[in-house]
């Protein structure tokens, strides 16, 4: 500040800003730096102490334990490697299933949370205010103890359809095998798919031209039925079913879903569901009701209003909390260590370092995977954020 | 003369107030809404009557043991049986006077701060924030004044889970506010330094963190020192939830108008005294609410330390439910530690939404 007002310039002194910035960086960084040293020195000696040889060569070593749920081919001989790709697959296979369905149950509660409807309203509440307020991991111990496991065996499955038995064991339902029609099927989805984005650029340049509207939805619909379905007639059927059959103790055949798995998408999607719905309801209500006043003296119809007006505007509220929600189920996921589902944390941060001992690599691993799943997810919601953010003009 | 006779009042339309016309406009104002109410009421009447059936009139109330639940509905027996496991774990029963000593301490102690005619709050609660935590420790811990020690691994039950929240919070607090000051400052370095351990502890789930914590902190340290089991969770939490409260914090002091930090200048309060004095006083009250949120998720996720083996609330019902005298019990077990662990959180979320409505001073623009 001196220099401004023409004082002569002085040398290094601690009452200069500048100098103290300098100074105090200079420290923080030593600081950092001498810790990350003093831990890396302890690190060394007591690995030496122990006869812990540090590296990743272990992930080469055969495993020798089996998995109860496996995505990918997996026999007791495959790596540790290969165990640790299992329990990534598990890992994203329970947060996907798991978004969705709160996603879409969230929706749902949110919605009816507004609904003017006393009683839908009352039980929204009542459902959010129980779910979030009682630890997912307790949810996940009772879904899984208290009612997975209390279901009777296989042989008094509850059965649907012939073809869907609820057990103790878990959900038993029809496997879907590729039959001869199976990849002329899929070119054709990709086929309609292509075709849907061809319509929808069409019409909307038509709509910008001529102003006539297009119903997108309803023919890109049309299209994704019909030609999938023209094609199975042609080339048969992309599947068939196998049913899974009671033989012995236990179904035979098909799919099962393991109570695990149920257990911990249950209560994972019964508990964000519940924080959605909240953050669904409190961007709805953000919207003034101007807006739909407005929209409606333009002429829109209640449905429009709703699509073109409210939403768009409802959605910039509801994307950032809602992708940290999305983010808490996928860390909330390592939950299931506490039932053994084979994920991340049960499988590779449990029985792969009480097998091998090797601390440090495999909590670095298990800790780089859920920050790599976590920055993919922000990253890709940010990109969606920008792409739907108010253009201020 | 004649004098004017006024017509008795006519009653009220029944259309528009009563309880028929609130029934008209809530439930059945359109064949929709007819539809929904009577779903709710078929989904209540699948739910509520099975539910009450199981819960209390066809529940077990009194008994000892595993053979007097002869009734279909719920056997409460078993947690009288095992209430005082779910409460301290397996902490001496002749000892626990000192927990619940703990407890009201804490009540009494922080009683006057909710009085709002007491002056001297901050003086107060400086002081109780120092005394407390060293009697809790003496009081708890023992081995001293003639109190026998009670080692840690002994702790357990929802004394275990409130040690656990609460020393996380507290621990957390100042932690997070150096770091929510770390974040905004303009020093490069410093920033990197903040954000990349909040984003860090932000981004792996608090059970990596335990697990970290119980084997990888043993391999940190210089040989010969060692912790606890309790103390290494305790670090863990403390950590990760310093992140958490540091954004908290953050949002904060984001929300103070540019002005007051001009003003704090214009007073020529250095960097130190104008954060303390100025900015501060106002964030933190502001985040008040969003500090009581942090610590409800922190008491929910303090169930975790089941995964490094320490009985807390949670654990202690799973290991009772495990017990070959009293099978089949764990739901019973789950809806006690669900209900424990509702009341506490609702509780909190209640007086959170009560402090948002009393601070709200207008910097709501």
């Amino acid at each position: 500040m001196q220099n401004q007002i023409g004082a002569p310039k002085q040398g290094l002194s601690l009452t200069d800003p500048r100098v103290r910035a300098w100074l105090f960086q200079i420290i923080t960084i030593v600081a950092v730096v001498g810790m990350g040293w003093f831990l890396f020195n302890n690190t060394q000696t007591n690995l030496q102490h122990r006869g812990i040889t540090s590296g990743f060569d272990f992930l080469e070593r055969s495993a020798g334990f089996g998995i109860a749920q496996h995505l990918i081919d997996y026999t007791e001989s495959d790596s540790y490697a290969r165990v640790f790709l299992i329990g990534l697959l598990n890992t994203l296979l329970v947060s996907i299933i798991g978004i969705i369905l709160a996603t879409l149950l969230g929706f749902v509660i949110g919605v009816a949370r507004l609904s003017p409807n006393f009683m839908i309203n009352k039980l929204a509440t009542v459902y959010i205010e129980v779910f979030r307020n009682i630890p997912p991991l307790l949810q996940i111990l009772f879904w899984y103890f208290a009612v997975f496991l209390t279901l009777p065996g296989p042989r008094a499955a509850h059965g649907f359809m012939d073809s869907f038995y609820v057990s103790s064991r878990g959900l038993n339902m029809p496997a879907a095998l590729a039959a001869p029609g199976f990849w002329p099927f899929v070119i054709s989805v990709i086929l309609a798919i292509v075709g849907i984005v061809l319509m929808s650029k069409w019409a909307t340049k038509r709509f910008e031209a001529t102003g006539e509207p297009f119903h997108k939805f309803w023919v890109g619909l049309a299209i994704l039925i019909v030609v999938p379905a023209l094609c199975s007639l042609i080339f048969g059927a992309p599947v068939h079913w196998e049913k899974p059959e009671l033989k012995g103790f236990n179904f035979v055949g098909g799919w099962v879903l393991i109570p695990e798995l149920l257990a911990l998408t249950l209560a994972l999607t019964v508990y964000t569901a519940a924080f959605i719905a909240e953050i669904v309801r409190s961007g709805i209500k953000s919207v003034s009701h101007g807006q739909t006043e407005a929209a409606h003296s333009l002429g829109l119809r209640n449905g429009p209003t709703l699509r073109k007006v409210i939403i768009p505007q409802a959605l910039r509220v509801i994307i950032p909390p809602l992708t940290s929600q999305y983010l808490n189920l996928a860390k909330n996921s390592s939950l299931a260590a506490g039932i053994g589902y084979p994920e991340m944390v049960s499988l590779f941060a449990g029985t792969v370092l009480n097998q091998t001992g090797q601390a440090i690599e495999v909590i670095a691993i298990t800790m780089s995977v859920y920050l790599a799943i976590s920055i993919s997810i922000s990253l890709l919601m940010n990109w969606y954020n920008k792409r739907i953010a108010l253009i201020e003009r | 003369m004649t004098t004017h006779i006024f017509k008795p009042d006519q009653p009220p339309p029944s259309k528009v107030f009563g309880p028929v016309a609130w029934m008209r406009q809530n439930l059945f104002s359109s064949w929709l809404n007819t539809l929904l109410t009577l779903l709710s009421l078929y989904l209540i009447w699948l739910i509520v009557p099975p539910l009450l059936n199981w819960s209390i009139f066809d529940a077990n109330w009194v008994g000892t043991t595993r053979a007097d639940c002869t009734k279909e509905g719920a056997c409460w027996v078993f947690i009288q049986q095992r209430f005082g496991q779910f409460m301290y774990g397996y902490y001496p029963p002749e000892l626990r006077w000192r927990v619940d000593l703990t407890v009201w301490l804490a009540v009494l102690g922080v009683a006057p701060l909710f009085i709002s005619r007491f002056k001297r709050k901050a003086v107060y609660g400086i002081g109780f924030l120092v005394l407390y935590p060293i009697i809790a420790y003496f009081l708890l811990h023992g081995g001293a004044f003639g109190m026998p020690t009670v080692a840690t691994s002994q702790w357990g039950g929802l004394m275990l889970t409130l040690v656990i929240a609460t020393v996380g919070i507290a621990g957390a607090l100042p932690l997070g506010i150096l770091l929510a000051l770390g974040r905004r400052s303009k020093m490069p370095a410093v920033k990197v330094v903040c954000v990349t351990f909040i984003e860090f502890w932000r981004g792996v789930p608090l059970i990596t963190v335990l697990f970290m914590s119980s084997v990888m902190l043993p391999l940190f340290l210089p040989e010969g020192m060692n912790f606890d089991k309790l103390l290494r969770a305790l670090i863990g939490v403390i950590l990760f939830q310093s992140a958490y409260v540091a954004e908290v914090v953050r949002g904060g002091m984001q929300a103070i108008p540019k002005g007051q930090y001009e003003a704090a200048s214009a007073m020529a309060l250095g960097y130190w005294r104008s954060m303390g004095l100025v900015i501060l006083p106002q964030a933190l009250k502001m985040v008040i609410p969003g500090i009581v949120n942090t610590f409800i998720a922190l008491f929910k996720d303090t169930s975790l330390v089941i995964i490094i083996g320490l009985f807390d609330l949670l654990n202690s019902v799973k290991q009772a439910a495990a017990d070959p005298a009293w099978l089949g019990m764990a739901t019973e077990g789950y809806v006690f530690a669900a209900l424990v662990f509702w009341i506490f959180c609702f509780g909190m979320s209640r007086y959170s939404m009560h402090l948002e409505r009393k601070l709200d001073t207008g910097h709501k623009r």
